[in-house]
């Protein structure tokens, strides 16, 4: 069972290279592959999820074997945190694949669409399995790049634009990334992140290691699309193909930003109350920043690419109002409390962002337009995007019982209980504005009077089953809140993060 | 071009040729390896082209080629770690093939292997990008 973990790069590096070899000869191959491939591994990470016993599972690539504790090979360490992302990536990139299906049709290089997705999917699943830091880097760099390639697929001046954006912002930010490694291997001569935690506990304070910190938050802040990084995310996100646009903004953001942010502040660096300071900052301004970008878009996309930006503020916030509690030494179940609230609310905005962006999606696939003036009346002629939207839109807004009100209630609570009075009324207020700008989503789209005049039909099936799917996850997620249900998925997770260094011990103790 | 670019090309190109591939078996015993050179291979197929020239439906047909090697040796790279799974050993990436003497051209085990299939890779990838940057700049012109 344990060796099964390299598979998950495997499987899709080998359908991303098959696809061209093949694919050019039977039409068709490239959707059926891919699809087999994600299937195999959402099933995958889903008997990782329900199976696992908590405890993590380290493979050594090559199968060398630690010289006096001293790790030779490349790890892949699958713990709780890891599956719980796994679960996430895999699911979503099923759904978009699948999505894709029918959507896909209006353009020209299916093949190397499904390539791209492929590659993509492989690298950010690297960057969650791996426990190397140098490999980790090479992950991201093969998940950005065939993000930049999806980012321009449409090749039309506005998408190309957006893809130039991102790769001059993403150089920069890979090179400062690339430069924070090289400090950190300087100082500490390793790679390892288990080993270079060890070491950085027992040695003392070195501004090396704080200026490598926070190049580190740049780079990854602008990977994430933070509030002062986050430039580049209206433009790609909004000018993707929307199947993609559901990847980067469900998926992407969380696993080549947030997830590497937080695996590396909570289990490699010893926790620092400055740097919880500075997360947490940045993480309230771009929750409150990102929602009054939003509420003013009139293109619906990028209104939803704006909205990451908030949301990925509350998740940002959640786990930062834990990283201080912890610093603290803080009561720890206060900081289990807003760390589980963080990650609860980065599941559920993977699921309703995912589903948000593929309604928009289908209403581009039908109007041809995504500017919310000239929609309208879609309610009776598109049922199935309307009532699965409508539901992502009071899930990311807050309304019970959809999931989003959960997360964003368990992470208000933590504020309270942890003091931090002005950060609770600061989100419940941006999640306020967030039902204003969504009410207007909602007004202008579906519920309009003034009918476009195209004869509009609803979407094929294979898309309206994918946006039924996700918004029936929108509310059954919601069930995460109950202590039975958090304890086996989320609380795992959470426990990755509390317990810091117990990741480096456990690694190095096999 | 003209004739003596043309025939200092076909000269030159066999060697060029003959050296990347000295690179790219040497590449467990010498400085370079796969990425080398499959970038000096590369640079003699670029060579021709330039000195040659082509017409751009001759250079499609080229192109579509030269991706289908690359994406070959990725899967023959792939196949190489992978085969390592189910061999017995059941680890990936290991070396599962006798190792043979140090400084012996067969010797490493796979890691010559691994080499072929990154030069190939490589050269085929490089060529690929010329090519479609040759193709574009055609396309414009016309």
């Amino acid at each position: 069972m344990h060796n099964l973990i390299p598979l998950f790069i495997v499987i899709p590096l080998a359908s991303a290279f098959l696809v061209p070899v093949i694919g050019r000869l039977i039409k068709g191959f490239s959707k059926i592959i891919t699809l087999t491939a994600f299937l195999c591994l959402l099933l995958l990470s889903l008997n990782y999820i329900f199976l696992s016993d908590f405890s993590p599972i380290i493979y050594k690539i090559g199968g060398w074997e630690p010289v006096e504790n001293i790790p030779i090979a490349i790890y892949l360490v699958l713990d709780s945190f890891s599956i719980f992302m796994l679960c996430i990536i895999n699911v979503m990139a099923f759904l978009s694949a699948l999505y894709s299906v029918s959507y896909i049709e209006k353009y020209t290089g299916i093949n190397n669409f499904y390539t791209l997705l492929c590659i993509m999917v492989a690298g950010l699943n690297g960057i969650v399995l791996t426990g190397d830091l140098f490999n980790l880097y090479v992950f991201l760099e093969i998940t950005v790049i065939a993000s930049y390639a999806l980012v321009a697929f449409g090749t039309e001046k506005e998408e190309l634009e957006a893809s130039f954006k991102y790769q001059v912002l993403g150089g920069i930010a890979t090179a400062m990334i690339l430069f924070s490694i090289g400090l950190i291997y300087w100082y500490t001569k390793t790679l390892n992140i288990a080993d270079i935690s060890e070491i950085l506990q027992t040695s003392e304070d070195h501004r090396l290691i704080e200026f490598s910190q926070l190049m580190l938050i740049a780079g990854f802040g602008l990977k994430a699309a933070i509030m002062p990084f986050h430039g580049w995310l209206p433009d790609a996100h909004s000018s993707a193909p929307s199947p993609i646009s559901a990847m980067l903004s469900g998926v992407v953001i969380k696993a080549a930003g947030l997830y590497v942010l937080f695996r590396l502040f909570f289990n490699m660096y010893v926790i620092s109350f400055d740097i919880g300071v500075l997360i947490t900052a940045i993480g309230t301004l771009s929750m409150v920043v990102g929602v009054f970008l939003a509420i003013g878009q009139w293109d619906l996309k990028r209104l939803l690419a704006y909205h990451s930006i908030s949301q990925m503020g509350y998740v940002i916030l959640g786990v930062g109002m834990g990283m201080l509690i912890l610093a603290k030494n803080g009561n720890k179940t206060l900081a289990a409390l807003a760390i589980g609230g963080g990650l609860f609310h980065l599941v559920n905005h993977a699921v309703f962002k995912g589903l948000l962006f593929l309604n928009a999606g289908a209403i581009e696939y039908t109007l041809g337009t995504r500017d919310l003036k000239k929609m309208g009346g879609l309610y009776s002629k598109m049922p199935v995007t309307s009532v699965t939207s409508l539901s992502a839109s009071l899930a990311i807004s807050g309304i019970p019982p959809f999931n989003g009100f959960f997360s964003k209630l368990i992470i208000i609570l933590a504020a309270v209980q942890a003091r931090f009075y002005l950060l609770a009324v600061l989100a419940v207020v941006v999640s306020i504005i967030t039902l204003a700008s969504f009410m207007k989503f909602q007004r202008y789209a579906f519920f309009n009077t003034s009918a476009p005049k195209k004869v509009i039909k609803e979407v094929p099936l294979s898309m309206t089953a994918v946006m039924i799917f996700m918004a029936v996850l929108c509310l059954g997620l919601s069930l995460l809140i109950l202590p039975d249900i958090r304890d086996s998925f989320l609380g795992p997770a959470v426990n990755v993060l509390l317990d810091t260094t117990n990741y480096s011990t456990v690694i190095l103790g096999n | 071009m003209s004739p003596i670019v043309k025939k200092v090309a076909q000269l030159m190109v066999g060697i060029i040729f003959m050296y990347g591939i000295y690179i790219i078996v040497h590449g467990h015993l010498t400085p370079g390896g796969g990425f080398a050179g499959g970038a000096v291979i590369s640079g003699a197929f670029i060579l021709l082209v330039l000195a040659f020239g082509s017409n751009v439906m001759n250079l499609k047909s080229r192109e579509e080629g030269s991706s289908v090697v690359e994406s070959v040796a990725i899967l023959f790279f792939l196949l190489l770690a992978v085969l390592a799974f189910f061999i017995g050993t059941t680890i990936f990436f290991s070396n599962y093939l006798p190792k043979g003497n140090i400084g012996e051209l067969i010797s490493a085990g796979v890691i010559p292997l691994y080499n072929i299939a990154v030069g190939v890779e490589v050269a085929a990838a490089l060529f690929t990008i010329f090519l479609a940057l040759v193709i574009y700049k055609e396309e414009i012109s016309t």
